[in-house]
Formats: structure tokens, sequence, C-alpha cells
């Protein structure tokens, strides 16, 4: 029951000529075949093509935030089978600023990234590390942290450095408040992502080769979330990303929110879950019918010596690990534990930031990895099977499993053994 | 004494210039080789500094011999002792022959800890004392195929007394015929090799006695302490060096300690070195610079414009050595001082260049990527910076000790040399 949806340019925001009209429309930026959907959960397995590569969904997509995924090559990345990335707007505006990234052919050849890349828009990292910001109808104000310059950051402004940036996927600038916000602002800020959504979309000069998402806001209000979905679904958008969420909120408003928006989300569009990566929220919601991700927590984590294993994590640094000649994971097949031990890399990290390298290759392969099981187990008709297999290696004993996951896949008619 | 096979075939010496050959039978079983002149595989801990062995193998060609220094490894004594297998395998590495050095050339070592019967070492934890008897037992447990005898090197110091520096060359005597004795007659060791080591600081008297009398010893090749940066100057360095080596067999090799700036390099081989430890590409990647000079010598301009070591329009490039910031937390004063060879890729001037680092270099950075990039990565402080610095710098010095051994083969070291020492415009360089 494949579906495919193509997506080009409007035939006449393009040139006279029909040649050009003819090779630009075949080369659309986004198409979307639905490869398996799960008969018990909302869960679905799908090829997103994006121009740089076809994307295998579910897929975690690592953040390479100043156009590096810190410590590893591009080639390790795409050894690891990635095949979308991410870039920050707002840093990458700042440095090296959207000119210098232009003049190198866009991120992809500033970094030499051959797949495809995804950027946010910006406004997130202004309202989260700048201090003095301040949203007006015109856009984001902050000081610049390198020359204290004033600078607007406005929908056109955002649209205009990632079509600098050149990614495959960019995000419109939303209005975004903590999730742990309530009141008018909570609405006002719905409203004006949807007015900004409008001069995104207005403000794109490269429709037919980058993708413009909208972000579902609405905070953890479900009526304002339903308003949100209402109008921006009538949008003439390839995908939607769930914002405004993990941001601290309690977890029971967090997956209500999630299962509500794939409710309302069109089939045949990608679906984007902004900011998620821990294991177990990922399983929860490609069952709750979400197809992307993207979370800083695996890499970051990782320079902590902190692995990700099917059973949690582990301490890589801690004393414990000092002789124990056993890999990370023993089923894992990463570079990492398919050379090294959990001694050699606790004594590494006394000397040298190679062991840093060492767990965020295999964080990012164990994400990697497990999002293909997924994927896989949906293809086959087997995720129900896959979640219970899941929940119980990662958690000692089912009264440990988390009670919102337990409700969340409940939703989904998946009753935790 | 265990057998070795360790041979050193020397195909041409010209006196004041180098020792051209290969060190072959390397290794436990054997199967290794080493051309000469040449250096070793630098590493922390088994590591070169920032890679992984998937970004180190995108260099061919690399050095056979693996460098290890018993200052990291002293603390994790006991999680050897309970592997049994040795720190190659222990490390993940496979395919090399293992050298243990008693200290981290590119870090100094704190003095007034050395006493007639031990010599102590720094790890991250502190200071570890190392008697002759522990010093082996840690070696029993690393399984190197080389190792350097326990020796007393503290004479590097310009205030060194001549008692001090005579006591120096004694204890390391001492050592080496006591870490000898247990050797020969440990089953752990056959197959492996000591290298014994040459002090005297700078009094000639002391390096000939040391050297003479370290050559009666069943050594397997020499290691030539106390010369290391920052000790005493090139000339004196040479002279030394000059009179030290007369006095060593010719068929074992000669380790030079501390020194690995191209020029002095160059001095030093001169001067009857033939191995060098590759801790200056280190050092230069610490303070964000890519090393640029020159060490093309074929004849013929056109051809070397496509030769994959070749070095175009590097003059133009080279900046002016500045005082760069240090990375690195353990450096020794004096090492950090970025030097002619290198540029510096911090400056702005690199921002908007979207040339590779080293125009027809082959390794992975300049293959994928521009100094543009490099500069963002710099400013930035992304790890990725090291990572990439590491492998340019670590190919580039592998490059030019290929063109010094050819160099040696073809009578051009006169070439190299004013190659190496160019400053300004090139003749043969193209500009773009």
């Amino acid at each position: 029951m494949a579906s495919t949806i193509e997506r080009g340019a409007p035939p006449n925001a393009l040139g006279s000529n029909m040649s050009l009209k003819k090779a630009l429309s075949a080369a659309s930026p986004l198409s979307l075949r639905i490869v398996a959907e799960c008969p018990v959960t909302k869960a679905r397995a799908c090829d997103l093509i994006l121009p740089h590569a076809a994307v295998s969904t579910p897929v975690f997509m690592p953040v390479g935030t100043q156009g590096t995924l810190k410590g590893i090559t591009v080639d390790q990345l795409e050894g690891l089978g990635c095949q979308i990335c991410l870039g920050n707007t707002y840093h990458l505006g700042m440095r090296p600023g959207p000119d210098l990234i232009e003049k190198a052919s866009g991120l992809h050849g500033f970094m030499n990234w051959k797949k495809n890349l995804l950027t946010d828009s910006g406004g997130f990292q202004m309202v989260s590390l700048v201090e003095l910001s301040e949203v007006t109808e015109d856009g984001v104000k902050f000081k610049s942290p390198y020359d204290g310059k004033e600078i607007l950051l406005s929908p056109e402004k955002s649209i205009s450095i990632q079509n600098s940036l050149g990614s495959d996927i960019m995000m419109q600038l939303d209005d975004v408040v903590s999730s742990t916000v309530t009141g008018p602002r909570v609405e006002e800020a719905m409203h004006r992502s949807i007015r900004w959504l409008d001069r995104c979309i207005a403000a794109n000069k490269n429709p037919d080769r980058q993708n413009l998402f909208a972000i579902i806001q609405g905070g953890l209000n479900a009526e304002l979330r339903k308003k949100c979905l209402e109008e921006m679904t009538q949008r003439d958008v390839p995908g939607f990303a769930i914002g405004g969420l993990s941001g601290g909120e309690e977890k029971d408003d967090f997956w209500r929110m999630v299962t509500l928006s794939t409710d309302h989300l069109p089939r045949e569009k990608p679906r984007y879950l902004m900011g998620v990566g821990y294991a177990v929220d990922l399983v929860v919601c490609v069952a709750l019918g979400c197809d992307m991700f993207d979370c800083v927590f695996p890499t970051r984590t990782a320079r902590f010596g902190s692995a990700l294993v099917p059973w949690g994590s582990l301490q890589v640094k801690h004393k414990q690990y000092a002789k124990d000649l056993q890999p990370i994971d023993p089923d894992c097949h990463c570079p990492t534990c398919r050379r090294h031990s959990r001694a050699y890399l606790h004594a590494l990290f006394k000397n040298d930031t190679a062991a840093m390298h060492h767990i965020t290759i295999h964080n990012i392969s164990y994400q990697l990895t497990l999002m293909r099981s997924v994927r896989q187990s949906i293809v086959e008709k087997r995720f129900p099977e896959f979640i219970q297999a899941f929940m119980k290696r990662m958690f000692p004993s089912p009264d440990q499993y988390p009670s919102w996951a337990v409700d969340a896949l409940t939703s989904v008619n998946i009753k935790l053994e | 004494m265990a057998g070795s096979k360790m041979k050193l075939e020397l195909s041409r010496v010209v006196q004041g210039k180098g020792r051209l050959g290969v060190l072959k039978g390397l290794g436990r079983t054997g199967q290794h080789s080493l051309k000469i002149p040449g250096c070793l595989l630098y590493t922390h801990f088994g590591s070169v500094p920032h890679l992984t062995q998937d970004t180190l193998h995108t260099m061919r060609d690399l050095p056979s011999v693996t460098q290890v220094t018993l200052s990291t490894i002293a603390e994790h004594q006991e999680v050897l002792e309970e592997f049994k297998d040795g720190f190659r395998k222990f490390a993940g590495l496979h395919d090399t022959v293992l050298y243990c050095s008693l200290h981290d050339p590119a870090t100094s070592c704190p003095t007034g800890h050395t006493t007639n019967k031990t010599v102590s070492v720094w790890g991250s934890g502190g200071r570890i004392e190392l008697t002759a008897a522990k010093f082996m037992a840690l070696q029993r447990t690393i399984q190197p195929d080389w190792y350097q005898s326990m020796a007393d090197g503290e004479t590097w110091l310009s205030d060194t007394s001549r008692k001090r520096v005579r006591k120096s060359v004694d204890r390391t005597l001492a050592h080496l015929d006591e870490c000898l004795l247990v050797h020969k007659n440990s089953q752990e060791f056959e197959g492996a090799e000591i290298l014994g080591v040459v002090e005297g600081g700078d009094i000639l008297e002391e390096r000939l006695r040391s050297a003479r009398e370290t050559a009666k010893r069943p050594v397997g090749g020499f290691c030539l302490d106390g010369f290391q940066a920052g000790s005493m100057d090139q000339a004196l360095r040479t002279q030394l060096i000059n009179a030290v080596t007369k006095e060593l067999p010719e068929d074992k090799p000669r380790l030079l300690q501390g020194v690995g700036q191209p020029d002095e390099v160059l001095a030093c081989v001169g001067a009857g070195v033939d191995l060098f430890e590759a801790f200056f590409p280190f050092q230069v990647t610490e303070r964000g610079c890519a090393l640029c000079f020159s060490f093309d010598i074929s004849p013929d301009p056109e051809r070397a414009g496509s030769a994959p070591s070749t070095v175009l329009e590097l003059e133009q490039e080279r900046d002016a050595p500045v005082e760069a910031q240090q990375n690195g937390d353990n450096m020794v004063d004096g090492q950090t001082q970025m030097t002619s060879f290198e540029m510096n890729l911090k400056d702005k001037r690199y921002q908007d260049d979207f040339r590779p680092l080293v125009e027809g270099c082959g390794c992975y950075c300049c293959r994928n990527h521009k100094r543009a990039y490099l500069h963002h990565l710099l400013v930035t402080n992304e790890l990725l910076a090291g990572v990439l610095l590491m492998i340019h710098n670590t190919a580039h010095y592998q490059g030019f000790f290929s063109a010094l051994r050819e160099a040696l083969a073809t009578d051009k070291l006169d070439l190299l040399q004013r190659r190496v020492l160019s400053k300004g415009d090139r003749p043969g360089g193209k500009s773009e």
C-alpha cells in the first residue's frame, strides 16, 4: 500500500524555459513513500526522498551544530549509515556567516557532507542561549554575543540564512515559548508562529531544492495545538514538525501533545518530533506516528564518557570498568566495539580526546542501529513484539517501566507485559 | 640473551650526511621492517592523538613502529597484568611493532626525583617511582618489541653540574645492567630488544664514556637522550651526536629523543641519527597550525605539481612565527612556539581561503577540506580541528622523511636542505 506524494515547485514560479521547468520539477525536493504501516500502533516506515539521498524512516538525525559532528569526520558519519544530520542556523549564521558558506557552495560544500542536511530556524537557540532577546511581531531581537550589536532575526532573515546554507530541509522561524509557560503568551506564540510560517513560505528563494517544514506550536494546551494543526495543515508545506515540547514538561503532557499532533497531521507528509533522542522516547514516539527525530544528547553525553547500550548507559570513566575487558556492548558492531575494550577506553579517557570520539561513534551507531531495527520490525509487521523486547531489555523489571510510556503505548493498543 | 631477528641493512652511508637503510626482521615474529632515516608513530597510550583507527588509517605508509610511553602506562599495570596479552593487544593495535619509551617527548618531566636506585615517571594520577625491578615487571606486562632501558636523563637543564652529569651516566649504565640481567633470564622477553641509553649532557667526555660503555653491552640499539629542545643549541648538539655515533657500532639503530623540527632532523641525520620520535606534528596540531614546509626535490617542476608529496606555493603561506595559543596542557616551554615550518590557521587571512592546507597533499584533510573550514573549526574550538590537523601534520611529516630518504639515495640532500629552510620566493613554485 505504498503511496507517493511528489512535491515540486509550482510551475509558474519558474522561468519561461520549458525544459528547465521540466528538469526542476523532475528533481522535486521531497517525496515520501510509505513502505509499511504498523497494523497495531500508529508507527510507519517510509522512504523519504530528499535532494541529497533517500532517508529511511523512522530516522534519528545527529546534530552537527557548527558544521561538524564533534570530533567525527564526514566519512566516519557516512560510514555509520547516517543519511541526514543537522546544522544550527544560529551558530552558523554567526560564524562563519551565511556569505562565506554561500561562497563554499552551501553548508554541504563547506563541511563536505554529501548526504542531507536539516537546519533549524535559529529561533530556539536565540531564546535559550541569548539572554537579551525580545520577541516582537517583526522577529526575535537579540544582541550579538560577539560584537554586542543588536540583530533582528525575522522569518525572512532566518529563511535567507537557511537559503544560503542550502539545507535540504529548512525549519520555519517559530515563536518559541517554554513548554512550562501557560496563559495568553502561549496562544499569542501559536498565532504568531502561523503568521511567521506564511512569511517564511513567501521568503523561500529555493522551493525547488529546499524544503520548508512548518512547526506545530500550542504549548501543552490541546485546543491551541488543534487550532495550530488546523491552520498549518492548510498550508502547502512539504513536512511538519512538532515543536514546543522536550522542554522540561511532564512526560504525561508530552506524549499526549505528540499523539494529538500525529492524529491531525496528513498521512502523506513526514512528521518530525524536535529535540527527542532518548531511546525509550524514540520507540514510544515512533509508535505514536513520528518519523524523524533529533537530539544533542547521544553525542553530548558521549563526550562525558557515557555510552548508550540496550540496557541504558554505561559510564566508561567509572572505576568499575578499569579492568573490564569486554567491549562496551558485546552485540554492537560499531568500529569502537569491534576493536576496543571498556578497560582500554577507560584508560584512554585519561590520556587523549580520541576517547570521546570512540564513544561518540558508538553512540551515533547505537541511535542509528536502534532506528534501523525499529524500521525493520515495522516492515516485518512485528513492531509490537519489538517494543516488548526493547522495554524488557531496557528496564530491570516491568515495575520500573515509566508510567507515561505505559500509558502512551496503551493508547496505541500495546499492553506492556 | 633472547634471540632477535632484527637486522640493520645499510644501503648507503654518506659521511656527514647520513645513513640510509632498512631495519629488517622487526617485531617478535620478525615480519616488519622500517626504513631509516625514519620516525616512529607517536601516541598517547597507544592512540595517535585525536585519532581513532579509522581516521589514522586514512594514511598509507604509516611507520611500522608505534611508540608508547611508560609514564602513561605505569598506572595501568594491574589491568595489564590481568589481561596477560600485552599492551599492543590491549590497545587494539594489531599490525605494528611496539616500542616503549620512558617519558613522553612532548611533556616536560619535573626534576629532582631521581635517586641512585630509582627513576620517576608522571602519569595522570601523579608520580610513580620505579626501581629497575619494578621497571622490568612493567615491561613484562607491556610486552613491547623494543624498549628503552631505564635511565637517569636529568641533565637537560642548562645549569647541570659536571658531577651530576657523571652520576647520570653511571646510574644509567647500572640500570642497563640490571635490566639486561632480567631481560636475558626471562622467557617473556624472547625476541624483544632493549635500547641502551646514551647520556652525558653537554659534556663531550661523558658522552663518549656513556656511548662506549653502552656499546659494550648486548643492546639492540641506542637511545640518545638529553638532546631535547631547550637543552642545547643545534651546533653543540650536532657536534656531540657526531662524536657519540662514531663510538657506536654501525649495525645498530640510533634513536634520538626529543628532537623533531625538520631543520634539526636534517642536522642530526647528518650526525649519524637513524630514528626520531614523531611528537613534532602533534605539537604543531596543538597550537592550531598546519605543517606546510617544502620538501620537494623532484627535478622537474612540471612533474612536481602532480606528485602527491609535493608542496607548491608554500612560501607565501608561511607565517612569521608568533606565540601561538596552547591547547595542550603539558608542554615544555619553548616547544609551544610556532616555527617557520607551519601556518597558523587561526589567522584571519584563512577565513575565506578555499584551498587545501597544502596544494597537492594527498592526506584525508587536504583531499576533503579547505583552509576556511579548518579556520572555522579552530575559532569555534571544534574537536574536529585537532583530528584533521593531526592527520595532515602526520602525513606531511611522513612525506618529509620519505623525501629525506630519497635525497640520501639520490645525492640531493643539499637541495632538500635548501627547500626545507627556504624562505621567501622559491623558483619553480607556482602561486595558485
